[in-house]
């Protein structure tokens, strides 16, 4: 089912989508993750903003992303932008959310030391409640990883300058060659479940006091002892 | 106070007031003068902490000033307008006579150590760097910050060796209190607030960790600023207790022994609670008590000689002790036989030994706990100091609890037995 000759045939042009790929979905969490932040940062200090900016969020989380990239056309042409303005917006509703529930999962007796104790509000924000925030925070960029890995197949849409492996599969599909297809969704899917797992790791080392805290708990409950636990 | 015990984790003897170089070097007059706070309506409803209502008092340098009252009566804003996280409505607070609205908070705040109910300690963080928390803020160079931490840690009684690279979710409650407090010290500041911060601990524990905010004290000589809900832990730890009702109205303002025995006002008599006289038997240590002297004699003595000693004596028993006055037991007078050498098999049953430290109110309840009627007060070496009787216990109650009801008697004492420390709906807790 598979052409395997096809395939071995065109190794240098799926790495080089592949690097396509990673580099569209890293601008879209990047700059995702930005915008994100600082509204979760005014949001948690500011409770007022919450409600609205999560409803904005949520309502460009619902329009259709084919639909998007269309509309972005006529207004940015064929270019860069009109393939990351969609997938920025649709991480910010994960990372917003994330990222705000990560500031409140502060202890408030925590907070209240640090002010106690003469940190000052950026101090604060930097040193104390971000470190704490990062469980939340990587699990919010871990899902819009994923979630935009996935997408960036669909700007393929906006032609063969776009799309990553997405590329792929749509040409796949119009010439009806299931090899080609399958070319491009399976390294976007170990694409995904690679970053995944960096991310994972990359937090594990970020937050060496978690796993203290969950050996300490672990003898406390007298039950078994897991090295690592994923937080969703 | 007065037999001030601190010792360094060496083992060597310090001065009182400089325990380790740096710290303890001074303290700070508090002072309020017609503080109040006023919440609206609309912070009432969200739950804000109590309203504090023209209050006015010193709290000399040095001193245990403890706020205590029913939750809601303010003692928690009281406490936090000191370090300014909360703000005056009216009136001013001096610092050695300086007003702090006048300063900067963050400034202010790194001169105040603070503790809190749940310690508030950075999870993220080493218990090292956590204690070296105020330390980093203001700069200090991170060798001088890891010497000072361990110094702390070592104050408090963690031997920083052990704890000072483990994270704070695995140490005990206990044990992250006493974090909390090393950190409260890092930068020895001349005022400490602490606002519960043994509330949340089981009593045993709760206990110890007063035990050594008092043992701390003689050393420190800190300013502390100490609130708690806990009538028991306010006459133990405070040299000045601030018994404040609600509304935020100081309902009297004095040493623990006057508020125990000439309370302010009913309020102030239920709150203490209707036991008070009992509760003065903690303020009371042994060695202040009068003792009878016991007719001692060692194992091979003249037994005739003993035997007429023990039966001039009022006191029915003989005691028999070591070559160093150390007790070994108690031989009945009437069966110390008539000649020869006294053996140490006739001693039978020994009593409870006390230390001139001793509380009257742990005596009490170590006599009672025994069933005897007399115990034995041994100095620091273990000698017989001389005997404290259950009589001279009672009579300490009669003697205070006296003054307490005016007059009236028994009669008044009663009333309030039956009513209760709840009885007039200004319920405790």
């Amino acid at each position: 089912m598979i052409d395997w000759g096809w395939v071995v045939d065109h190794l240098d042009e799926l790495a080089g989508r592949a690097v396509q790929h990673l580099y569209l979905a890293a601008i879209a969490v990047l700059v995702g993750f930005a915008i994100s932040f600082a509204l979760a940062v005014w949001a948690a200090r500011r409770s007022a903003v919450r409600a609205p900016i999560t409803a904005v969020a949520g309502i460009l989380y619902t329009i259709p992303s084919l639909a998007l990239f269309a509309a972005l056309v006529p207004i940015t042409g064929l270019s860069v932008l009109t393939a990351e303005i969609p997938l920025v917006l649709y991480t910010i509703l994960i990372l917003f959310r994330n990222a705000l529930a990560g500031f409140d999962a502060v202890p408030p007796d925590v907070n209240e030391a640090a002010d106690g104790m003469g940190y000052a509000r950026g101090r604060r924000l930097w040193s104390v409640e971000l470190p704490l925030a990062i469980p939340l925070i990587v699990a919010g960029i871990r899902l819009a990883t994923v979630s935009t890995i996935g997408l960036v197949t669909i700007s393929g849409i906006l032609g063969d300058r776009f799309g990553g492996l997405g590329f792929f599969i749509f040409e796949g599909y119009r010439r009806g060659f299931p090899t080609e297809i399958v070319a491009g969704a399976v390294p976007s899917i170990v694409l995904a479940i690679g970053a995944d797992l960096l991310l994972v790791e990359a937090q594990r080392r970020l937050t060496p006091w978690e796993a203290a805290g969950r050996e300490a708990a672990g003898r406390e409950a007298g039950g078994t002892v897991h090295p690592r636990r994923d937080s969703r | 106070m007065g037999d001030g015990g601190a010792t360094d984790p060496t083992g060597a003897p310090r001065t009182p007031g400089r325990p380790i170089d740096g710290i303890g070097t001074g303290a700070t007059t508090v002072e309020y003068e017609h503080v109040s706070k006023a919440y609206g309506p609309a912070a009432s409803r969200r739950g804000a902490p109590g309203a504090v209502n023209d209050l006015s008092l010193v709290v000399p340098a040095g001193r245990i000033c403890v706020f205590v009252g029913p939750s809601g009566c303010g003692k928690t804003t009281t406490l936090k307008m000191v370090n300014r996280l909360i703000e005056p409505t009216a009136g001013r607070i001096l610092l050695d006579g300086m007003d702090i609205a006048r300063r900067d908070p963050i400034a202010l705040r790194r001169g105040i150590g603070y503790v809190i109910q749940q310690v508030g300690l950075f999870p993220h963080q080493t218990i090292g760097e956590n204690v070296a928390t105020v330390p980093r803020l203001l700069g200090w160079p991170e060798a001088r910050r890891r010497e000072r931490a361990a110094e702390l840690l070592d104050l408090v009684r963690l031997d920083p060796a052990t704890y000072r690279d483990r994270y704070p979710a695995q140490l005990s409650g206990g044990e992250r209190q006493r974090v909390g407090v090393a950190r409260a010290l890092a930068a020895d500041p001349p005022i400490l607030l602490m606002d519960e911060p043994f509330a949340a601990v089981d009593p045993i524990v709760r206990e110890g960790l007063q035990d050594e905010l008092l043992r701390l004290q003689e050393a420190l000589a800190k300013t502390i600023l100490f609130v708690t809900h806990d009538i028991d832990e306010a006459i133990k730890l405070g040299d000045l207790v601030a018994v404040m009702e609600a509304g935020g109205r100081l309902a009297q303002f004095a040493p623990p022994a006057e508020i125990l025995a000439e309370p302010a006002s009913d309020f102030v008599a239920r709150f203490v609670g209707a036991d008070r006289g009992l509760k003065r038997l903690s303020l009371v240590r042994v060695g202040e008590l009068p003792l009878i002297r016991a007719v001692t004699a060692r194992p091979g003595d003249d037994a005739a000689d003993a035997r007429r000693r023990a039966l001039a004596d009022p006191f029915p028993h003989l005691l028999l002790v070591d070559a160093a006055g150390r007790p070994i037991g108690w031989v009945d007078r009437g069966r110390i036989p008539d000649e020869g050498p006294l053996d140490a098999g006739r001693a039978n049953a020994m009593s409870p030994l006390f230390s001139p430290r001793t509380t009257a109110k742990e005596a009490l309840a170590m006599l009672l706990d025994a069933g005897v009627q007399a115990g034995i007060v041994v100095d620091v070496a273990g000698a017989v100091v001389g005997l404290l009787t259950l009589d001279a216990i009672v009579e300490l109650l009669r003697d205070e609890t006296g003054p307490v009801t005016g007059g009236a008697g028994a009669g008044e004492g009663g009333t309030r037995a039956t009513a209760g420390p709840d009885g007039g709906g200004t319920g405790r807790r």
